[in-house]
Formats: C-alpha cells, structure tokens, sequence
C-alpha cells in the first residue's frame, strides 16, 4: 500500500467515524433528525390576508398585529416549535408539528373572537337582531369585545353558575353607558363572530338589561370549558383583519410515524439488494462497492442531520433513490476495469485506467440529474406546500453529489489497498471477479 | 454478439404502439389534475369496517358531494376529493360518514384554493420550461465535438419526449382506470427521470464518440452496435440497481409518494429502452437517411404491398 493511498483510506476512516458519532451524539445542537410535517404529523396553512377594509399605508401594521394575536392563539394550546410568520407581504404561514387536534387549531386560528351585543329592531313586522350602536362624539360606534380590557376571566356566582367577567375600556365605558342606558328592560343578545352565542342548555344567550353597564359586565349561561376558552381568545386580542385559508395540509402523528417506519424498511431493503445484485455480479469489486455504499448511506444520513436538511416522505424518496444512483459511478468504473483487464492489463493498471477513463461518463451522467434538482429545489421553495418537492430535490442533489465522492475517492482507495495490500496473494479470487484469466 | 441496430425497427415499433396508445388515452380520458394544479380538497379516510367504493360514492353523493373523485390506496384507504372544504364542512363530511359507516380516521387532508393552484400551475410550467432548456444547453454542449452535434442532439431529446410521452400516457390510463391525479409529485418525477434518461443516453454517445475515433474505416452502424454492446451492462446494471431500490419503496411507503414512485418505475423502463433501442438506433437511421426504409418495413405497409 503506497503512502498516499494510507493516507487517504486515514481520512475516509475519520470521515466515516466522525459520520457516525453525528448519528449517534448530538452535535452542534443537533439532536435527532429534522422531520417534515409528513413525517412528524401536524398542521401547515396557509392564510390569505384580505386588506380591502384596512386604511391604504397600514396594511403591514394590520398583518403584524393579526400575526401577534395568532402566536397568543397557538399558545394557548401548547404546541411546542410552532412556526407562525409571514410570507410576503399578504400572506401568513402556520405550522404546527405534532398536533392531533388538528379541526381545534384550525377553529381557534380563525376565529374572529369578536364578542357583539345586538338589540332587537323590528323592521317591517319582522324582528331582527342588529348591532347596538351608540354616538360618540359625533361618530356611531357598535358596542363588541374590542372595547374589553384584555383581563377577562372566569368565576363562579353564588349558585355555582359560571360566569365570564369583562371590563370596558374608557371608550367602551361610555358606549355601553349609552346602549345600557337606552335599553333598559329590553334584550340584549350576545354574538359571537356573527352567530348568537349559545349557552350551555343550547339557547341563544340574551339577558334582558336590568341597569346601566359602565364599568363591567359579565356573560352568564356558558359552559366553564367554553367559558374559559372564550376568554383566554378575547384576552389573545382580536384578529385585525379577514384571513382566508388558501392551503391546507394535515397530517396525523401517527401516520407520520408509519411513514418513518416503512422508509427505514424500504431503505435497508434497499441497501441490501443492491448490494447483493453487485456481489452476486462483480463479486469482490462489488464487496467493495458496498463497503462504499455504507459508507455512502452514512455521510448523507450525517449532512441531512448536521446541516440540517428536513426530511420528507419525498426526502427519503429521494435519498432511497440516490442509493440506486449511486452504484452507477460504481458499475460505470467496474465495467471499465473489465474492458481493460481484457485488452492484458495487469489489475492495478486496470483500475487507473478504469477509473480515468470512467471519469467523463460520471460527470456528464450527473450534470443533468443536478440541474433537474437545482431547479426542483427553485420550484420548491417558491410555491405554497412545496416542501416535497423541494425535500426530493435537496435529498437526491446530496445523495448524487456524495455518490461520485465515494465511488471515486472511496472504492478506488479499497481497490488500491487490495491489489498492493496484504491481501494480494489472493488477487486471483479477484482476477475472476473481472472475468480474466491472466492477471 | 448482440445485434441491437439491426432490429431497430422493431423498437420503433414497440415505442411507437405504446406512445400511440398513451396518446390515444389522453385525447379520450386526459389527465386528472391533482388539487394543487385545479384547487379542491383531498381526505385520505380510513374506515374500521370494509366499505365497499360504491357504497361510499353514493353517500358521499347523499352528503351533497357529488362531484367526488374517489380513489382507493393500497393500504385500503380512500383518497376522497371533492371541492374545497373549509373546516366546518370538513366536519360535516365526516360526521355524515361515520353515521353511515361507523368509525372512521382520518389521516390525512389537505386543501388548495384556486389562487395557490395558479401560481402552482405557473410555477410547474416555468420549472418544465427551464428544466428542458437546461437539459437542451446540456446537450448542445455535451455534443459540441461530436462529429454531427445537432443529430446527437437531436436524437437525445427525441428519446427524452419519447420517456416523457411515455409516463403521461400510462399516467393518463391509471387516472381513466384508476383515478390517479397527476400532481405537482409527478411533474418532480418526471422531471428527475428525464435528467436520469439523457445521462444515459450521453454516457451511450459518448462512447459511440470514442469508437469513431479509435477507428473511422468501420461502418456508422457496426461502430454504433459496439459502442451499444459496451455499454450494455452499464445501462442494464444501473437501471436495474434504480429499479430495485425504487420497487423497494414502491411496497414499503405506498400512497403518498405513489405518484412519485409509478412514474420513476415508468420512467426508468421507457429511459433505458429509449437510451438503448431508440436514440443511438435513430442516429444510424438518420446518418443512413432511411426514414423510408422503416416506413416499408412496417407490417401494415409490407401486407398491402404482397396484395
């Protein structure tokens, strides 16, 4: 074994080494893989902001302030890593790993949280609920939830009833004073984002104004669960403007952990045919592809957990394909090697050979399936629920680049080490693997 | 010895039944978009007790959803897609559902709006668009000392619409058999595939470029044929080795990346023939200009020419 190649096969050890310790250890912070929503479950969505009722000029206050309000939303549901931020200047993105009570998230995301109090009007021989609305120096103003205090809670009355405690803002103190005032004895009935508010005997819930309100109130009738989660939304704040959902993925965690489980398989799977196939046909040379096929599989799985990359279902697609891939640089150079060996090169001249004049084919056989995958991760990243894609892509241009590294740098140092090494006497048993009878 | 030019006409013929029945599949069923091309919502439902796919469709249609694709998975789940659902018709759907069919999961939904379905058409387009121009500049340069770079050329990217004819055809047969949905996953695959197919062709013409070298006496055909037979445990041993590990996940991950999974299945098999059978075989018949030749081989033509 010459110098170089010791000190080479020195490094590609310490590589593989330092590989597996990533896998192994946390590095860097880096504890476990990161997982794509397919994989872990949770939800992603996308909502649309609709600025035609805000001011021109404060569009980017309205959607800083909506986005402010969803993060005390999700907190109130104690997901851990959510990802709440904006894309663009119109568009909000939410992901929440791991959920399982997906339809809940959604609702308590969407809602408007705007609480009502409407006075019955009769138009026309027909009764209707409109907004109460007072005038506030000189400007007709409705009386809602935006005027409470952010400090609402729940307790219980004397008979066990439970009650939701609100407090006016000074501006919602004199409207309420207003409304109050006029409506004594009459009903005023509570909305809430536009429907009767029910309570917990399924009636819409309307008390009939006994006294003036101007500094509380409070709503009785509720039930303590959907009292409590009223009022930790009123206190989150309201949604500043209309957002529509425009994507929606939802996956549950158990599937997700279904997912992991049939990609290891199919992986592994994988892995082992292919390398039968190629010991069954190039025998010792295909021991040794798959020595760097191993070698392979753990330097990507190290770069996809250090960098780090998340893993999708089409991640690991991507990657498990890359593992049929990568033997091409391999069978590229054993191929060339056998031409050799039979125009009479002796086995060392034939892997330099092999390897030299192989080089062009695995270059120009992996220029293209880069330049798919740079643009795949372009596509990726530039549409809504694109992560996929972009995974496939990212997975397949790593494995491809990985690929030619180990098939150039590490079989052919093992093929080196054999034929110098100890274990030349047996080049023979090598000689056959490469159909030659005169080496 | 293998002779693969000579019965190229053959393969013509191969290709050519197989494109014309794909064609013929998408002018009468077309393709079946998937939601994020046309917008929609797709539940993946999964019911505890057997569901038979009419008995489900015609509750789906009794719940007000009649316009539903209903497409069974391996694993035994149905893919429900229907136009877009908001949370509260989610709701509505399942609970309609489950007083029919008892307890049912759902594991997966997900919904587009036709806004994101635009710039997700627009961005696959654009993608399509610069991947073939990239693969074309690709080509022009990977043949620039080939002695005729524009028949090379040619003949590469005819093999790479044949591959992708090829997989759009099937495509279009399993989503009129099958109710698949091609989707933004497809176009990826199909992509990846047609990267995967020019290289193969490459490394064939590279080596047609060598042996013209070594020896100019020889004729085009027997130059191409070895050149062919040289490569043809490379082509064959990498395709398979693809092939593997892409039938691997095709049995262990199943539904969500299935359209990923079919069309690299397709498309390694259509890109190895083309890059074995087709380009290098078209090169002979256009450096022979024996485009007539094929036309009078073919079996039809000969039959009318015996009466």
């Amino acid at each position: 074994m010459t110098t170089r190649n010791l000190v080479t096969m020195s490094i590609i050890m310490a590589l593989f080494a330092f590989a597996i310790i990533a896998l192994l250890y946390p590095l860097w912070g880096r504890e476990a893989m990161r997982l794509g929503l397919d994989l872990r479950g949770g939800i992603h969505m996308v909502y649309q902001a609709d600025f035609s009722d805000i001011e021109p000029g404060k569009e980017g206050e309205a959607i800083d302030g909506a986005l402010a309000v969803i993060e005390r939303r999700i907190n109130i549901l104690g997901v851990s890593e959510p990802m709440i931020q904006k894309q663009g200047a119109d568009r909000i993105i939410v992901e929440l790993p791991g959920i399982s009570e997906a339809d809940k998230a959604k609702k308590l995301i969407g809602q408007t949280a705007l609480i009502e109090f409407r006075e019955l009007k009769t138009e026309d021989g027909e009764e209707e609920w409109v907004p109460a609305t007072a005038v506030i120096g000189g400007q007709k103003e409705e009386l809602n939830s935006s005027y409470f205090r952010d400090n609402t809670y729940v307790t219980t009355g004397e008979f066990g009833e439970v009650l939701l405690i609100f407090e006016w803002n000074s501006q919602g103190r004199k409207i309420s004073e207003e409304v109050t005032g006029r409506l004594i004895g009459e009903p005023l009935a509570i909305f809430l984002s536009g429907e009767p508010l029910l309570g917990d005997d399924g009636e819409p819930i309307a008390p009939v104004v006994r006294d003036v309100i101007t500094d509380s109130g409070q709503i009785e009738g509720l039930s303590l669960n959907e009292a409590q989660e009223l009022s930790q939304l009123l206190n989150a704040g309201r949604i500043p403007l209309p957002l529509n959902p425009i994507y929606d993925q939802t996956v549950s965690p158990i599937l997700g952990a279904d997912f992991i489980d049939m990609s290891v398989k199919a992986g592994i799977i994988g892995i082992l045919l292919v390398m039968l196939f190629m010991m069954a046909y190039y025998r010792v040379s295909g021991v040794l592809a798959s020595l760097s096929l191993v070698f392979y599989g753990v330097i990507v799985l190290a770069i996809f957990k250090l960098w780090p990359i998340t893993l999708t279902l089409a991640g690991l697609g991507g990657f498990i394909l890359s593992i049929g891939m990568a033997v091409d640089a391999n069978v590229l150079i054993f191929e060339r090697m056998k031409e050799e060996i039979r125009t009479g090169r002796t086995l060392g001249a034939a892997i330099e050979a092999g390897f030299n004049r192989a080089w062009n084919a695995i270059r120009d056989s992996n220029i293209t399936t880069i330049i798919v995958c740079l643009i795949l991760i372009w596509v990726g990243n530039s549409i809504v629920g694109g992560a996929p894609v972009a995974g496939f892509a990212v997975t397949l241009l790593i494995g491809v680049l990985v690929s030619m590294f180990s098939a150039i740098v590490v079989t052919r140092t093992l093929l080196r080490m054999f034929v110098g090494g100890p274990l030349s006497k047996k080049t023979h048993l090598f000689s056959v693997s490469v159909g030659k009878k005169d080496v | 010895m293998f002779d693969i030019v000579g019965k190229r006409f053959r393969f013509f013929l191969i290709s050519g039944v197989v494109i014309l029945i794909g064609v013929i599949s998408l002018l009468t069923f077309g393709l079946k978009t998937g939601i994020e091309f046309s917008s929609g919502s797709m539940l993946t439902v999964d019911f505890e007790q057997e569901v038979e796919q009419g008995e489900l469709e015609a509750a789906l249609a009794e719940l007000g959803h009649d316009n539903v694709i209903i497409q069974r998975t391996g694993a035994g789940d149905y893919l429900i897609r229907t136009m877009e659902l908001n949370v509260e018709d989610k709701e509505a759907l399942e609970t309609g559902l489950e007083a029919r069919f008892g307890q049912l999961t759902e594991p997966e939904f997900s919904s587009v709006s036709p806004l994101i379905a635009t710039e997700t058409v627009r961005t696959a387009v654009i993608a399509v668009a610069v991947a073939a121009l990239g693969i074309l500049l690709y080509v022009t340069w990977a043949f620039r000392r080939m002695p005729k770079p524009f028949h090379y050329g040619t003949c590469a990217i005819i093999a790479l619409v044949h591959d992708a004819l090829v997989a759009l055809g099937v495509f279009s047969i399993l989503g009129g058999i099958l109710n698949w949905q091609v989707n933004m996953m497809f176009i990826t695959g199909i992509l990846a595939v047609i990267g995967y197919s020019v290289n193969n062709t490459v490394v064939i013409f590279d080596r047609i470029r060598e042996n013209l070298r070594l020896d100019i006496s020889v004729n085009f055909e027997t130059v191409v044929n070895n050149s062919l037979v040289e490569t043809l445990g490379r082509s064959v041993n990498t395709s398979l080795t693809t092939l593997i590990v892409v039938l691997a996940l095709l049995f262990f991950v199943g539904a969500t990346i299935q359209n990923l999974v079919a069309v690299l299945i397709i498309g390694i098999i259509a890109g190895t023939f083309s890059s074995i059978c087709v380009a290098p075989t078209l090169l002979v018949v256009w450096d022979k200009g024996e485009w007539g030749r094929f036309i009078n081989w073919l079996p039809f033509v000969r039959a009318k020419a015996v009466k």
